[in-house]
């Protein structure tokens, strides 16, 4: 099987879709004459020409609000915010408005967007290009919310987003568009909300999502090289819709479980999955959930110290074996 | 738009350009009754709802368009297929204007599920896609670009059509509005941003809330521009008919600014005795209305007389009535129905693809 980057697999899964459906147009700061920030658009341009790929000005607020509003109408915009960071600038854009109009509409109006680009830290750009939303976004019902770990479920995942008739906020990762993954030629999709388990393990359950699979999966493999410790490692690939019975199931499994995301603690994605765990399996639990977040603070820039702030994969073995402890 | 030379008789209706513009003049006795129908369907509806607000039938807020009728009239009176509405939260007039029926709207308001929007969305969000009509939004300006992208979407599909995005004089401020203007100008979208100028963003009148003259500011996205007096349809018609022209066949966009007036507070939770004086609502109702003076225009013309004017108003207070009394006799949403119309894919289970959980109550 051929080797993707993550980067490829998303332009793939646009390019197809571009083919596929005239409704889809991709529009962002950056997108075309420059061939994306970060490349994912790269070649676009040159294949499907400036009605279908589209350059805004830097203008987060009147791009995201007109991508919504062409979207309304059936056309199936993909926006890229160049880091998802900038989603405090179109806040009322994405919430009030492509979250709610199909409510306040009475179900009359459906907005196909993709609102997508990279939501992460590690990149030492500080605090305000580190933000990691999902958890905010996923507490507007009406959104849909994707944070997919490798370049397979990537694709797979961004064809669905643009195919849904919700809104879908696809959040991507700087630091794994170069990782490479098998990926299979030609067509599949992964529906939403269909968690994957990335390892098989029976001591311990990790569910994590995003880049926190991937070090989790470093982790998992530490713990049975040195301390002979099986993880199982579920990798919720979306947020919202969520997979709950991917995660219950290697719950009752295993009996222990760790929560891992690159989010801050309070409120975060973990926070939700250890209320549905205790509410759903509290008897199947032989040891209290335990969590790893990033450490609570803004996102800090000094290279050593925000490697630490994030879940490491020392951090992460060394919160598994106290929930085994 | 008509000069002021040849605009004012002594009633303030406008009498040589604006009525004889080729919009107007093509107009028949019926479609002159028509506009001046739906005007004042337009103000007994809203005097019906507030009292029914009084009567505590309706929650939150209620903004009213009463004094501001000949402009969404007008406006959406000179609609084609591929012409498309889209406002703020004092939104009842233009609902009416594209079309929609009394009834509905009335339900909403009360919150009952025969509403446009279900009583999801109550006073400031009805909708009504099949006539055009994307709303009804609560935040200020937070409109404007998705007027601006309803535009992008007719472009896009090659439609001779246009989006006209109404906003209040206090949006023009916010920076959502200035983006979409930039984005319409730079790819050339078929959009008619409408400022209704009624002189005050709630209770901070337009002299100390916005500097400079807010149609001008086009002028710095090299966009055209003009302003209109807004008591009178004709004037409304005449102005409007000529940039939506050039926006369906030239995809040109453009800012109005229409002067109105309303007759109410900003919501009906405004007192309206701090920022504004009653003498100058009086003098507005007494040289302005809109509706009293296209009354005197169309009896003027012949098209109209006292009789048939009677039995017009008759017939609108009855109608919003029964709209009364169709909402009052409407059940409210269960609980069961708060968690539909959240997601597409929820309502139509036969089509769906997605997995998992989608609702965490």
């Amino acid at each position: 099987m051929p080797l993707l980057s993550y980067r490829d697999a998303i332009r793939q899964a646009l390019a197809e879709e571009l083919e596929r459906d005239a409704n889809v147009v991709i529009m962002g700061e950056e997108v075309a004459q420059f061939d994306g920030a970060y490349k994912v658009t790269e070649g676009l341009l040159a294949k499907f020409g400036p009605n279908r790929i589209l350059d805004t000005p830097i203008s987060e607020a009147g791009f995201i609000g007109m991508g919504v509003g062409a979207s309304m109408l059936g056309i199936r915009p993909v926006m890229e915010l160049m880091f998802w960071s900038f989603y405090s600038v179109c806040f009322d854009q994405i919430l009030n408005n492509a979250a709610n109009l199909r409510y306040m509409s009475g179900g009359a109006i459906n907005c196909p967007i993709v609102v997508r680009g990279p939501a992460n830290g590690g990149t030492n750009v500080g605090a305000t290009h580190s933000h990691t939303p999902e958890n905010v976004l996923a507490n507007h019902p009406g959104l849909k919310v994707v944070c997919p770990a490798t370049a397979y479920d990537a694709k797979g995942l961004m064809k669905s987003a643009i195919r849904d008739n919700d809104p879908v906020m696809f959040l991507e990762n700087t630091i794994l568009y170069g990782d490479k993954w098998e990926v299979p030629e030609g067509e599949y999709l992964i529906p939403l909300g269909k968690a994957d388990i990335k390892r098989e393990g029976t001591d311990l359950t990790i569910v994590a999502h995003g880049r926190s699979v991937i070090n989790s999966l470093a982790a998992a493999l530490l713990l049975e090289q040195e301390h002979d410790i099986s993880v199982e490692v579920v990798d919720l690939r979306s947020i919202r819709p969520l997979d709950e019975e991917t995660v219950l199931a290697s719950v009752r499994k295993t009996h222990r479980v760790l929560l891992v995301d690159e989010n801050k603690p309070f409120c975060g994605v973990g926070a939700q999955l250890a209320f549905m765990i205790q509410d759903k399996a509290f008897d199947d639990l032989d040891a209290p959930i335990r969590r790893v977040s990033a450490i609570d603070a803004p996102s800090i820039y000094s290279p050593p110290a925000e490697a630490e702030q994030l879940p490491t994969p020392q951090r992460i073995l060394r919160a598994a074996i106290e929930v085994l402890k | 738009m008509s000069t002021p030379a040849e605009k004012q008789d002594t009633e303030g209706i406008s009498t040589l350009g604006a009525r004889s513009a080729p919009i107007n003049a093509g107009l028949s006795a019926e479609e002159r009754i028509g506009l001046y129908r739906m005007m004042v369907r337009i103000r007994r509806f809203e005097e019906r709802s507030l009292r029914a607000y009084q009567a505590k039938k309706i929650g939150g807020f209620l903004h009213l368009y009463i004094g501001q009728e000949a402009l969404a009239v007008g406006c959406c009176s000179l609609m084609g297929p591929n012409d498309h509405v889209i406002t703020a939260y004092r939104d009842h007039g233009h609902a009416l204007a594209v079309g929609m029926d009394m009834k509905p709207l009335m339900a909403e308001l009360y919150g009952k599920t025969t509403g446009c929007s279900k009583g999801k969305g109550g006073s400031m969000h009805f909708f009504d896609p099949s006539k055009n009509y994307w709303g009804g939004h609560g935040i200020v300006g937070g409109q404007v670009p998705l007027g601006t992208g309803i535009a992008y979407a007719l472009k896009y599909r090659g439609l001779k059509g246009a989006c006209m995005t109404f906003m209040g004089d206090g949006a023009v401020n916010q920076g959502a509005v200035h983006e979409a203007y930039n984005l319409a100008a730079l790819w050339q979208l078929p959009v008619i941003f409408v400022i209704e100028n009624n002189g005050y963003s709630m209770g901070t009148s337009q002299a100390r809330s916005s500097a400079g003259e807010l149609a001008r500011r086009a002028e710095a996205y090299g966009m055209d521009w003009a302003v209109c007096e807004g008591h009178d349809v004709y004037e409304v018609r005449a102005t409007m008919d000529r940039f939506l022209t050039e926006a369906r066949e030239r995809s040109k966009p453009a800012v109005v600014e229409i002067r109105t007036y309303r007759y109410r507070g900003h919501s009906v939770a405004d007192p309206d005795n701090t920022y504004r004086s009653k003498a100058e609502i009086e003098e507005y109702k007494h040289t302005k209305d809109p509706i009293h003076l296209f009354h005197n225009a169309l009896i003027a013309e012949g098209v109209l007389d006292e009789a048939a004017a009677a039995k017009i108003d008759e017939e609108a207070r009855a109608e919003a009535d029964v709209s009364a009394n169709f909402a009052e006799a409407s059940p409210f949403p269960t609980v069961e129905e708060i968690s539909q119309d959240v997601y597409w894919e929820e309502d139509h289970p036969s089509e769906k693809k997605s997995q998992g959980r989608i609702f965490f109550s």
